[in-house]
């Protein structure tokens, strides 16, 4: 009833005052606004990061070979050829975290079909290949694990080879075409990827069978790397120790020796762009909380400058029978109200902005719904910090003294 | 007879002023009746002010007595000196002290917000009557800008009537307003006397204790005299009497 009564009082002196109230909230307003905003476009980029890898298949492992410790001089990884098919092999059949495994050799060179030629990579892999690299195709099929057994000549090419060895809109599947002097034929196009976060052309690639790469074109019998895919994204870590695990047994690593490979989800590949980004946010985040305090001294420096001008009223009231608990929960009210009122202002216009953003300026937005809590809370705190000292004040006037303030 | 609302016994208020002590009051007995209109008269450094702020229970004296309605307010705390003026006492001030921008009823309303017993309704009705009894019931939304300085006064006597005081304290009522409009306030006065409500009236105005029961004249801290009025003037005949005014 009390409270009641004083919250009536406190709305009545906020509403005679609109103006000032206005102005007043105005920091607030902008404060709040801005941490949403900025925590939403810092998200957002998150996000957008955490999607464009996500495409690349993000439960994706690779696996290569790692730095040949034994020479005095360290070899770059890849040189060594400490991946084989046997190792293929045995995580294929072991590690039960991984739905798809495939052995990879690569090598480039030129295609030629006719009268054009085009300068490519050729990946040799099994049809596990696709479901890892989350990539449909678009006519044809992939070569099946018979065709890989047989060393088959035959190929899955991507748009950009299309676009480039079949000029005049031919349909490819069923051509012929040459690698390195090799026949393919093409027995599938893969879907358009676009590019990969990083820039690189992922339609510009020739998909064999790692038989056929490995005999015909490469003269290998190492891998060049083992890819696979987790069973889910949250097992990828699981799985990328599962995958170590096995390889050092099968290396026969003793435990004072490094792993002369190296296994990588791209579960780190994407938490080392979004801390990146998180940097980022965190300093956005840092200077839209500075004007969240500053409307916090706003509201502090209005309500000082309340208590001054309404000393007399205060006088009255105290006169009256207000007790100092009553001025000092009306005051206390009033800025609260104000910073609520400015936080719930400011919770609109950042969404606002935030649809602006995305709208016009084309950057990826996402709100979390806890930037909006906190600096919900952030703003009802500060409200009650900030008004705490001129109500504290005002409560503190001798009746006397305030009511023959002039 | 009636019973004595106020006592007050050696009552000394003392302050200090740097190393000076300045006494204000230095030592007053006197005891105010239920339904007595009691003028505190004297010129300013008479202790007038001081003897307003304690009986208005806004100070607490240095020493002596000082009960209101059978309560010894010595050794009272802040909080409870405010539900004493809360609910027993009536301010009435020079210069009116209305909350601007605040309709007539509003401010009226103004001292049952402070107690917690009163409800909404009632707050409402009491307001209303209050108003009523001043002959302003037909302006409780206008603001204080819209009325007279008379008019306004009316509003402050209102607000002080409203909590069913056992005394209203007025401090220099009529000082701001003009001779007419001060009887005409005077006669509301003593209207309200008449109603039975006790009055403690603090002036300067040799004419204006001329319409209470009783004077008493402070000097240096002291009172050099306390009488009955035995002639009461009646306000609103001397308010006839007063010369038409040029419109």
């Amino acid at each position: 009833m009390r409270l009641l009564n004083l919250f009536k009082i406190a709305t009545k002196a906020i509403i005679l005052n609109k103006t000032r109230t206005l102005l007043t909230m105005l920091g607030i307003i902008i404060g709040v606004a801005s941490v949403i905003a900025m925590l939403a476009i810092g998200e957002g980029s998150k996000e957008s990061i955490r999607t464009s890898i996500s495409a690349m298949g993000s439960n994706m492992i690779t696996i290569k070979p790692g730095a040949d410790d034994k020479g005095p001089a360290r070899g770059s990884g890849g040189d060594v050829q400490t991946l084989t098919l046997e190792n293929y092999e045995v995580i294929k059949e072991k590690a039960d975290l991984l739905s798809y495994v495939t052995p990879l050799v690569n090598g480039s060179g030129q295609i030629i079909n006719g009268s054009n030629n085009w300068p490519s990579s050729i990946y040799g892999v099994n049809p596990d290949y696709i479901k890892i690299k989350v990539v449909g195709l678009q006519s044809g099929s992939m070569f099946t694990d018979a065709e890989v057994k047989s060393a088959s000549k035959v190929a899955v090419i991507g748009q950009t080879v299309v676009e480039n060895v079949f000029p005049d809109g031919q349909e490819p599947v069923g051509q012929m075409i040459r690698f390195n002097n090799i026949p393919f034929k093409v027995i599938g196009v893969l879907e358009e990827k676009g590019e990969n976060t990083f820039g690189q052309d992922q339609d510009d690639v020739v998909i064999a069978p790692y038989t056929t790469v490995q005999k015909r074109i490469l003269a290998i019998d190492h891998l060049n790397q083992i890819i696979a895919s987790s069973i889910s994204e949250d097992e990828a870590t699981e799985a990328v120790t599962q995958v170590i695990d096995i390889l050092r047994t099968e290396h026969e690593l003793l435990d004072n020796q490094e792993d002369d490979f190296s296994v990588k989800s791209m579960e780190e590949l994407i938490s080392t762009f979004s801390s990146t980004s998180e940097m980022l946010t965190i300093l956005l985040v840092a200077v839209a909380s500075i004007s969240l305090l500053i409307g916090g001294i706003g509201i502090m420096n209005i309500m000082y400058v309340s208590v001054k001008e309404r000393t007399k009223e205060i006088g009255l009231r105290m006169a009256v029978g207000a007790k100092g608990a009553d001025i000092l929960m009306q005051f206390l009210i009033e800025a609260i109200l104000i910073s609520i009122t400015g936080g719930l202002l400011g919770v609109l216009l950042g969404l606002g902005a935030t649809v602006f953003i995305e709208k016009f300026l084309n950057w990826p937005t996402s709100v979390a719904l806890y930037s909006i809590v906190i600096s919900f809370a952030v703003c009802a705190v500060t409200g009650i910090f900030f008004g705490w000292y001129p109500a504290r004040k005002a409560s503190a006037l001798d009746p006397i003294t305030a009511l023959r303030y002039e | 007879m009636s019973k004595a609302i106020i006592k007050i016994e050696d009552l000394k208020r003392e302050f200090t002023m740097g190393s000076e002590t300045v006494r204000a009051l230095k030592g007053i007995s006197f005891d105010i009746k239920e339904g007595e209109f009691v003028t505190i008269m004297g010129s300013s450094g008479s202790g007038k002010s001081t003897m307003l702020n304690i009986l208005g229970c806004l100070d607490q004296p240095t020493s002596g007595n000082y009960e209101i309605d059978g309560v010894k307010v010595k050794d009272l705390t802040k909080n409870q000196l405010a539900t004493i003026r809360n609910e027993k006492i009536g301010f009435i001030f020079q210069s009116y002290n209305l909350l601007a921008r605040t309709s007539a009823i509003e401010n009226v309303e103004l001292p049952l917000l402070y107690n917690s017993k009163v409800s909404t309704e009632e707050r409402r009705k009491r307001a209303i009557e209050a108003l009523q009894k001043v002959g302003l019931g037909e302006r409780l939304d206008h603001k204080p800008s819209q009325l007279s300085g008379g008019q306004q006064q009316r509003v402050a006597i209102a607000r002080s009537l409203v909590n069913n005081p056992v005394m209203l304290l007025a401090d220099e009522a009529t000082g701001n307003l003009d001779t007419r409009t001060a009887y005409e306030i005077m006669s509301i006065f003593q209207e309200l006397n008449e109603q039975g409500i006790t009055i403690a009236f603090v002036t300067h105005e040799e004419d204006i204790a001329t319409f209470s029961s009783r004077t008493i004249v402070l000097k240096d801290g002291n009172i050099i005299q306390d009488y009955k009025n035995e002639n009461v003037q009646s306000a609103k005949e001397e308010l006839a009497k007063l010369p038409k005014q040029d419109h």
